[in-house]
C-alpha cells in the first residue's frame, strides 16, 4: 500500500480538552497534522488512499505531554536509556517528553544538551524536548548559559529536586531567565525542614519511626518562590504541588497575575502515605507521599484548574538502589506506562472527567512549553493516543518497557490500556 | 491461640495473648535464673547470630547470655567494624550469614524497617533488637514483665513515659504494648521531643512533669541522647534536668507506690536523679536488666519451637 500520509480514524470518542467535550466522531490525519474533525456518529467517506482505523467506540485524545521525565542518559544508562524510555512513552500514550537534566553529569551546558538531543533523536519514537539545569551542576551557585542553552533547544530550566537555596542566586537566575523568556521550573520546598526526610510527618511516619518533613515545608518553599516572582516577573512552573496547605498561596499568586503554573505527580494524585506500609521502598518518592486529605485536595485542584498539569515524574531506579532500608533507599518511581491507567482511576472513581484529565495531561503542559500539540484542533500536530478506558488488567512490573521496574503499581488492578499512539500521524505504538 | 510467629520484629504484630505467652514463659525463666541451675536445652544444637549494626553493650550481652543459657551456639558480630565498611549491602550481609544456616538472627540497625527488610531475605527466626526509631520489642516485653511482677497486673495502670519520645524506639514499642494491654498512657516531655501526630496514638500528652505524673502507677524515664542536648531540641542539659529530670520532688506527684523505670544506660543528673535511680524502694531498674535475659530466653524459645515445627526434613534455601 502506498503511504499517502492520510489516516482516517472513525468511530471514536473524541476527547477535546479545549472545548471540554467527549463526543463521538472521526478524525483525519494528513501530513502529520490533524486535517479534519467530524463530529457525530456518522462515518465520513475516507479520502482516496487513506488508511482507515476503526476505533470501535474507544477514546481518542491528544497525546500526553509529560514534563519532568528522567531519562538516565548520560551517566546511568543501565537504569533507562532514550530507547527504553521512548518505547515506554509510546506504549503509555506519551507523545512528548520534556526530559529532566538531573543526569550524571547534569545537563548544564550546550554541549551536554547537544549530546542528549542527538541520542534522543536516534533512539526515540516520540518527541523529546530537553530541559536544562538552571545552575551549573545543579549546585545552586552559578547560573547556566541560559541563552545558549535555549538556542540549543532547552525548553525549560530546572535544578529538579535541588532547591536553589541562596535566594540571591535564585533571584538573579529568575531575572536573567525572564530577559530570555525562559521558563523556570522549581521544586517548592524549604530544604532546611525537608533535609533527611523520608516521609511526611504525622501519625504514620511516627508509628513507623521514619524521619519526616512537615507538609508546611512545601508551602514555605512556594511562598518564597512567589515573593521572588513578584520581584522578578519571571515565568515559573512549580514541578509538584502535593499538599493542601500550598494551594491558597498558589491561588493568590495566580489571581495577582503572576506568570505561574503548577503541576503535580500522578503518584501524589493516586496514592497516599499509608501505601508505604511495611517500608515498601517503591513507594518512596520525592516529595514523600502525603495524607489522604492532601491527596483529595490535590485532585480537586486539578479539577478546578488551579493545578495545571499532571506529570509522571518518571524516575527510574535499579533494584540495588531500592533494596535498602527505607531511609537509605533511592526516591522515585517509573511511571511513563502507568501514567494513563493511574490517571484513569480518577475517571473511574468519578473525580475527574476525561476532558479535564487531558487538559492536565496534554493541553496545559503543551501550552506552558509553547507547543502546538496537546489539542484536538485542525492544523495541530497529529500526536494522538487511542485508548480503551475500561479495559482491566493486573500490572506486572516485569512487563514494563522501562529498563527499571520500580513501579508502585506492581500487582495493582488497573483499568485502561493504550491501543495506539501516533506521533505526527505515524503510529509509534499499536497494541497486539 | 498459641504463639504463632516466625519472627519477633515488633510489638505491633503481636496479639495480647502472644504477649501473655511470652511473659508467662519469661516468668519461669526469671525464677530459673535466680536458682543454681540456670541452664536449659531449649536451643540445644541451634546457632544464634547477633548482628549489631549499632553500638550496644547491654542488649547484646543480654541476648548472648539468654542464648547461652538455653544451650545455643552464640556468635556476636559488631557489624560497624566488618564488611559494611567495605560497601556490602545489608541484604548481601544477610544472605552471607544465612548461608551459614543460623537458626536465630538477632539484629540491631540504625534505620527503621531495616530488620523487617532483612527478615524477608533469610530463612531463620529474626529478632529485632532495635531498628532506628521504630521498635525495640524485647525492651517493651521486659518492661511489661517488670511492671507485672511489681504491680501484680498489666492492665488498668496509669503509666507515664517521659523524655525523648520522638527519637525513641523504646517509647514506641511500650506505647503499643501497654496500649494493647489496656493501660492508660501519658507521654511527658518538651514538645520538641514529641513525634508529630502523637495525639492520634490514644495517649495523653503533657509538657509539664507535675501535671503529667499526677497519680501515675509507673514512671518510665527515657534516655536523652547526648547529641540532642545542645540547643537543637532542648536549650541545655541543666534546663532539661530542671524541667524534666525525675527527682524525689517530681516523683511526689505520682502515686505513693509508683515504681521508677529506665531502659539504661542512664544519664544521672540529666533525666534522672542518681539517688532516686538507686532507691530500691522505688526504682526497679535492676529488675529490668534481670527480666531482660528472661524475656529474651522466652522469646527465642517460642520462636525456636515454631521453627522446629515448620521445618521440613529438607530445607531448601531460596
Amino acid at each position: 500500500m502506498i503511504d499517502t500520509g492520510l489516516t482516517l480514524i472513525i468511530n471514536a470518542r473524541l476527547i477535546d480538552p479545549e472545548a471540554g467535550t467527549d463526543t463521538p466522531g472521526s478524525l483525519l490525519i494528513e501530513d502529520g497534522r490533524i486535517a479534519r474533525i467530524t463530529h457525530g456518529p456518522d462515518t465520513p467517506n475516507p479520502p482516496k488512499g487513506a488508511r482507515v482505523i476503526d476505533a470501535g467506540g474507544k477514546h481518542l485524545a491528544p497525546g500526553i505531554v509529560d514534563i519532568g521525565v528522567k531519562v538516565c542518559e548520560p551517566g546511568e544508562r543501565h537504569k533507562e536509556s532514550f530507547r527504553s524510555a521512548g518505547l515506554a512513552a509510546a506504549a503509555g500514550g506519551v507523545t512528548t517528553m520534556a526530559t529532566r537534566p538531573d543526569t550524571l553529569p547534569a545537563i548544564d551546558s550546550p554541549e551536554v544538551l547537544e549530546f542528549s538531543r542527538r541520542r534522543a533523536n536516534e533512539a526515540t519514537p516520540v518527541n523529546v524536548l530537553p530541559m536544562a539545569a538552571l545552575t551549573k551542576g545543579r549546585a545552586g551557585k552559578e547560573m547556566t548559559e541560559i541563552g545558549f542553552l535555549m538556542d540549543a533547544g532547552a525548553v525549560a530550566f530546572t535544578d529538579c529536586d535541588h532547591v536553589v537555596q541562596s535566594t540571591k542566586v535564585f533571584a538573579r537566575a529568575l531575572t536573567y531567565a525572564r530577559s530570555c523568556g525562559a521558563l523556570v521550573i522549581a521544586h517548592p520546598q524549604e530544604p532546611g525542614l525537608s533535609a533527611g526526610a523520608a516521609a511526611t510527618s504525622g501519625k504514620f511516619a511516627s508509628l513507623y519511626g521514619l524521619p519526616a518533613v512537615s507538609p508546611m515545608a512545601e508551602r514555605m518553599g512556594l511562598d518564597r518562590d512567589i515573593a521572588l516572582l513578584e520581584m522578578t516577573g519571571a515565568r515559573y512552573h512549580a514541578d509538584q504541588i502535593t499538599t493542601a496547605r500550598a494551594l491558597p498561596a498558589l491561588e493568590r499568586a495566580k489571581r495577582n497575575g503572576l506568570d505561574i503554573t503548577a503541576g503535580t505527580s500522578i503518584h501524589h494524585l493516586t496514592l497516599n502515605e499509608l501505601d508505604v506500609a511495611g517500608y515498601r521502598t517503591f513507594f518512596k518518592v520525592k516529595p514523600p507521599l502525603r495524607s489522604e486529605e492532601d491527596r483529595q485536595a490535590i485532585v480537586e485542584a486539578v479539577r478546578s484548574g488551579l493545578i495545571d498539569t499532571i506529570s509522571s515524574m518518571h524516575t527510574p531506579q535499579d533494584e540495588e538502589s531500592k533494596r535498602l532500608p527505607f531511609e537509605e533507599a533511592a526516591s522515585g518511581a517509573v511511571a511513563l506506562e502507568t501514567l494513563l491507567p493511574a490517571a484513569l482511576r480518577l475517571y473511574h472513581s468519578g473525580d475527574l472527567d476525561l476532558p479535564v484529565l487531558f487538559r492536565a495531561l496534554s493541553l496545559n503542559p503543551a501550552k506552558r512549553l509553547g507547543l502546538a500539540c496537546g489539542r484536538l484542533a485542525v492544523g495541530a500536530p497529529a500526536d494522538l493516543v487511542l485508548f480503551d478506558a475500561s479495559k482491566p488488567f493486573v500490572m506486572d512490573r516485569f512487563k514494563l518497557r522501562s529498563k527499571s521496574k520500580n513501579t508502585p503499581f506492581d500487582g495493582a488492578r488497573m483499568q485502561g490500556r493504550v491501543l495506539a499512539t501516533f506521533v505526527a500521524g505515524t503510529p509509534v505504538y499499536e497494541a497486539e | 491461640m498459641p504463639f504463632d510467629h516466625t519472627h519477633l520484629l515488633g510489638i505491633e504484630p503481636l496479639a495480647p495473648d502472644d504477649i501473655r505467652a511470652i511473659l508467662d514463659l519469661a516468668d519461669q525463666y526469671a525464677d530459673q535464673g535466680r536458682s543454681g541451675a540456670k541452664h536449659g536445652d531449649a536451643l540445644a544444637g541451634m546457632t544464634q547470630i547477633n548482628m549489631f549494626f549499632e553500638n550496644s553493650t547491654r542488649t547484646q550481652a543480654s541476648f548472648e547470655l539468654a542464648g547461652k543459657r538455653l544451650g545455643a551456639d552464640v556468635m556476636s558480630m559488631a557489624m560497624q567494624a566488618s564488611s559494611i565498611k567495605k560497601g556490602e549491602t545489608l541484604i548481601d550481609t544477610a544472605m552471607t550469614l544465612n548461608a551459614m544456616h543460623p537458626d536465630l538472627l538477632v539484629v540491631r540497625h540504625p534505620h527503621s524497617g531495616a530488620v523487617d527488610l532483612l527478615a524477608q531475605k533469610v530463612n531463620c527466626a529474626v529478632l529485632n533488637a532495635g531498628d532506628g526509631r521504630h521498635e525495640h520489642p524485647t525492651q517493651a516485653l521486659l518492661d511489661a514483665l517488670t511492671i507485672r511482677r511489681a504491680k501484680g497486673r498489666l492492665h488498668r495502670l496509669n503509666i507515664a513515659i517521659c523524655g525523648d519520645i520522638a527519637h525513641s524506639r523504646v517509647a514506641r514499642s511500650n506505647i503499643i504494648l501497654l496500649g494493647k494491654m489496656e493501660n492508660r498512657i501519658r507521654l511527658i516531655g518538651p514538645p520538641t521531643l514529641m513525634p508529630a501526630g502523637i495525639g492520634e496514638f490514644g495517649v495523653e500528652v503533657y509538657d509539664d512533669m507535675a501535671a503529667g505524673l499526677k497519680g501515675v502507677d509507673v514512671v518510665m524515664m527515657l534516655r536523652l541522647q547526648r547529641e540532642r542536648m545542645d540547643g537543637g531540641f532542648i536549650p541545655s542539659e541543666r534546663e532539661y534536668y530542671h524541667r524534666y529530670g525525675l527527682d524525689a520532688e517530681k516523683l511526689a506527684h505520682a502515686a505513693p507506690d509508683a515504681i521508677v523505670m529506665h531502659p539504661g544506660p542512664m544519664n544521672r543528673g540529666v533525666e534522672i536523679d542518681g539517688e532516686l535511680a538507686d532507691d530500691i524502694h522505688r526504682s526497679v531498674i535492676q529488675q529490668q536488666v534481670e527480666m531482660g535475659v528472661a524475656v529474651r530466653m522466652a522469646a527465642m524459645d517460642l520462636l525456636a519451637r515454631n521453627l522446629r515445627r515448620k521445618r521440613t526434613p529438607t530445607t531448601v534455601m531460596t
